[in-house]
């Protein structure tokens, strides 16, 4: 595989965008954005997660395969993320209490964010370099986090219209979320097809 | 409502509907439920390991130190998950081949962490089988009926049967990204209405048993 750098950022940024498109890290995005200051921060959070543990994966996954080990994958990848996001936690404890504080429940449940554990899955099943790896993670993260805070705008505007009370809540998200969606359609066409 | 002990099979299947009602394991629902037929494998795939970490983990609930628990549960997890991800690759490839990463991806599906730590870790082996089954079932359906409503009008066919006849122009948003989106949001829309239906005829039900005795003395 040799991609250039900037195509595997545009393509997991936008084009292949991990929650609009690929579906991945469902429950926080719709748990989670209804105020833009919270999912800005989860965004940031699981940008340095998902970035730290990939870097990490690919170690670990060069070493499984010298070992013929590949079966262990998926539970060593799991560790690892596990492992970063207590660190994370640590790390946001020691430096902001209140940040801490404030994403209270959700830093831990970074650990079961499917988008978080998909990145390792598939730079590994893509076969990339370290370099390439690391573009792919800060891209895709950056990815879930704009849409984060997409979502968490537009939500925040519609808390004060009229809405029918049988769609308040989640079926209203995911209607906002498929025109999001639509929208990042348009951006299929900027990978050359690709 | 009576608040009895429910069969926990059947309250995964219907009253706890992983999908509908606790809206859990979304990932999964909106990716994979392009067609009928990768929704029940994906339903099914989940529904396996849910039994098996289910039981695995109630066995050993009682040896397991609080602190380490998730972690624990997690391995479990992660184990039954690799042994399905082969057990798939050995039955079908091309079951395989469409579900893709997901298969891995149950690892992370909140739905079985929840089950871990919301039921099996306080129940015995047996009835937290049960609960899995009910559970994966229950989400399996969810996906089935996602999956019925995105094929039909996606592609114009149900299991590949084609539907419709020829002069059928298939409605391709509905296999796109925002028709998995739309989807749910519709058929949350029928089970919140179904439920608040049911709700108001009870509460009348209610207020009609408290007016009569009244009626009757008057």
């Amino acid at each position: 595989m040799n991609e250039s750098l900037g195509h595997i950022f545009v393509d997991a940024f936008l084009i292949n965008n991990f929650v609009l498109c690929v579906f991945l890290g469902m429950c926080s995005f719709l748990g989670l954005s209804s105020k833009v200051s919270t999912a800005w921060r989860m965004g940031v959070s699981v940008i340095f997660v998902i970035t730290v543990s990939a870097i990490l994966s690919y170690g670990t996954n060069l070493i499984l395969v010298a070992f013929h080990a590949e079966y262990l994958r998926l539970i060593t990848y799991i560790v690892i993320i596990a492992a970063t996001v207590q660190l994370t936690e640590m790390f946001i404890k020691k430096k902001s209490p209140e940040l801490f504080r404030e994403l209270g429940i959700y830093l831990p449940l970074i650990t079961t964010n499917c988008a978080v554990l998909a990145v390792p899955l598939f730079q590994t099943a893509r076969g990339y370099n370290l370099l390439q790896s690391t573009v792919f993670a800060l891209a895709a993260s950056g990815g879930y986090c704009m849409a984060m805070v997409l979502l968490a705008l537009v939500r925040e505007r519609t808390e004060l219209s009229d809405v029918p009370s049988l769609a308040r809540g989640t079926a209203l998200t995911l209607v906002l979320a498929s025109i999001l969606s639509m929208a990042f359609m348009g951006f299929a066409g900027m990978g050359g097809g690709g | 409502m009576k608040e009895t002990a429910p069969n926990p099979f059947i309250n995964g299947l219907w009253r706890q509907n992983p999908t509908f009602v606790q809206i859990l394991g979304m990932c999964p629902t909106l990716a994979i439920t392009n067609s009928v037929q990768n929704a029940i494998a994906m339903g099914l795939a989940t529904a396996f390991v849910l039994i098996c970490s289910n039981g695995l983990i109630a066995a050993i609930r009682k040896h397991v130190p609080k602190q380490v628990r998730i972690a624990t549960y997690i391995a479990i997890i992660a184990t039954a998950v690799t042994v399905t991800d082969y057990l798939v690759k050995a039955i079908s490839i091309s079951v395989y081949k469409a579900l893709g990463p997901f298969i891995p991806l149950i690892v992370a599906n909140c739905l079985v962490l929840e089950r871990a730590e919301g039921f099996a870790a306080k129940k015995p082996v047996i009835p937290s089988m049960m609960d899995g089954a009910g559970m994966g079932l229950g989400f399996a359906f969810g996906l089935t009926c996602l999956g019925t409503v995105r094929e039909v009008l996606g592609a114009g066919t149900f299991l590949g049967i084609h539907l419709f006849g020829p002069n059928f122009e298939p409605w391709v948003l509905f296999l796109l990204p925002p028709g998995g989106f739309i989807s749910l949001a519709i058929w949350l829309l029928i089970f919140a209405s179904y439920r608040e239906r049911k709700d108001r005829r009870e509460r009348a039900r209610a207020a009609l048993l408290t007016i009569q005795p009244a009626e009757v003395q008057s």
